[in-house]
């Protein structure tokens, strides 16, 4: 490619500081024109072999990666994007994650019912709740509660935008209510009120800054690894089954948790744009729910049966890294640590809802 | 299929899901609007947001031992 044809992305985050040889690799690469690296490529490939698939550096490296199909970051060439050299070392790093996701879920017996009793599973509230909303609500500090927000900037400032990718991979109902639920996430034709704007706001209330990945410095691999999922289901055709299974996961169980995010936030006196983020999402899940499962995964495994087996996969691999996740936070916040990587972020503990 | 026919789906033990914008009006006078592309409306009575789900008709269980 033609070192013309570089345009570097104006705006945009800007490059985090790497966590290893592998995401080092794709950061000094990233730097340069695409053209150039492939010595660097050889390197990172060595060094992806033997990573760890869920530790920070193999993380960071595939997030980076995927958001050259995103929004970038300033001053990286936007030919990156479609580098068959580092499209060649994505495939390596995700082949290493997928292989870890595949060999810790676990899918016996016939697939479809695999998906039915997954998902009945999920319509279940088990009590008690050991979730990180009911930590906050019982136990909660007013700093766990940002850096619970800090976590999530990562996904919920592009809400909805990895499974957009699924779209034109869809067909009849399925498709239409995909949309639908797309739709409601973007606003329903109303930007203010898309989740990704409210969720800025909500940042904003809370005093944390709502730039777009402003936070990928500060948060660590088990944040990073949930939003690396649903690029990689979103990303492949291949992997619509999982998308779609990831989606449906997800839309069940919000609505509860953030009943449970309402009240604690409540409780503790944080402004009502960070309240209203969860409000919406109770109301608004209560609905994606019945269509996801219904409308979008029933209508899918009609047209292609075959695919029980990854929509399977997409719940349970959703359920294993949000429980890595929810583990890590409330590991951190009971031995009374910061669940970040540095925390300035949330430096303030004793501080008070504004 | 009739353009103007709205799809409702009814769901065992849950909500009734209306495919449309709608103004639902309860039995004590309250009037509710929903301008989503669909609406899930509490049959249950339980929803604290009531006359939409909240999910509350979910079935609980009580674990043997807490974690």
């Amino acid at each position: 490619m033609s070192r013309q044809l570089s345009t570097p992305t104006p705006g945009g985050a800007s490059l985090p500081e790497p966590r290893g040889p592998v995401s080092s690799t794709v950061v000094d690469l990233l730097a340069t024109p695409p053209a150039r690296g492939r010595q660097h490529l050889r390197r990172g490939r060595r060094f992806a072999i033997e990573a760890d698939p869920f530790g920070e550096d193999l993380t960071l490296a595939l997030h980076l990666c995927y958001e050259l199909h995103y929004h970038g970051f300033t001053g990286v060439a936007e030919e990156w994007e479609w580098s068959p050299d580092l499209l060649r070392l994505r495939a390596l790093l995700e082949h290493r994650f997928a292989t870890a996701l595949h060999d810790l879920v676990d899918t016996p017996g016939d697939p479809v019912e695999t998906v039915a009793s997954a998902l009945a599973d999920l319509l279940v509230d088990r009590l008690p709740v050991d979730d990180v909303a009911s930590h906050l609500k019982s136990a909660g500090e007013w700093w766990q509660a940002k850096e619970l927000f800090v976590h999530r900037s990562i996904y919920h400032l592009k809400e909805g935008d990895p499974h957009a990718w699924v779209i034109p991979r869809l067909q009849g109902r399925a498709k239409a209510a995909l949309v639908a639920v797309e739709f409601d996430e973007y606003g329903g034709g109303d930007p203010r009120r898309a989740h990704a704007h409210l969720f800025a706001e909500l940042l904003d209330a809370a005093g944390l800054e709502d730039g777009y990945l402003h936070y990928l410095h500060d948060v660590p691999a088990p944040a990073i690894a949930t939003v690396n999922l649903m690029s990689m289901f979103g990303l492949h055709r291949a992997l619509r089954g999982a998308l779609v299974g990831h989606l449906a996961t997800a839309e069940i169980t919000t609505g509860p948790s953030a009943k449970r995010m309402v009240g604690a936030l409540r409780a503790m006196g944080a402004p009502e744009p960070c309240v209203r983020f969860y409000t919406e999402h109770i109301e608004a899940d209560a609905v994606h729910e019945q269509l996801m499962r219904h409308d979008v995964v029933g209508d899918l495994l009609d047209r292609e049966p075959w695919l029980a087996a990854d929509v399977a996969f997409g719940i349970q691999a959703t359920n294993l890294l949000e429980g890595r996740l929810t583990d890590h936070l409330l590991s951190s916040w009971r031995a009374g640590r910061s669940s970040l990587r540095r925390t300035p972020a949330v430096d303030d503990r004793t501080e008070r809802p504004a | 299929m009739t353009a103007n026919l709205v799809r409702v789906t009814v769901e065992p033990g849950g909500p009734v899901v209306i495919h449309s914008a709608v103004e639902i009006r309860t039995d004590d006078g309250t009037e509710v609007t929903s301008d989503r592309v669909a609406v899930a409306v509490c049959t249950c009575r339980r929803s604290r947001t009531y006359p939409l789900c909240d999910t509350s008709h979910r079935r609980t269980e009580r674990r043997a031992s807490s974690p």
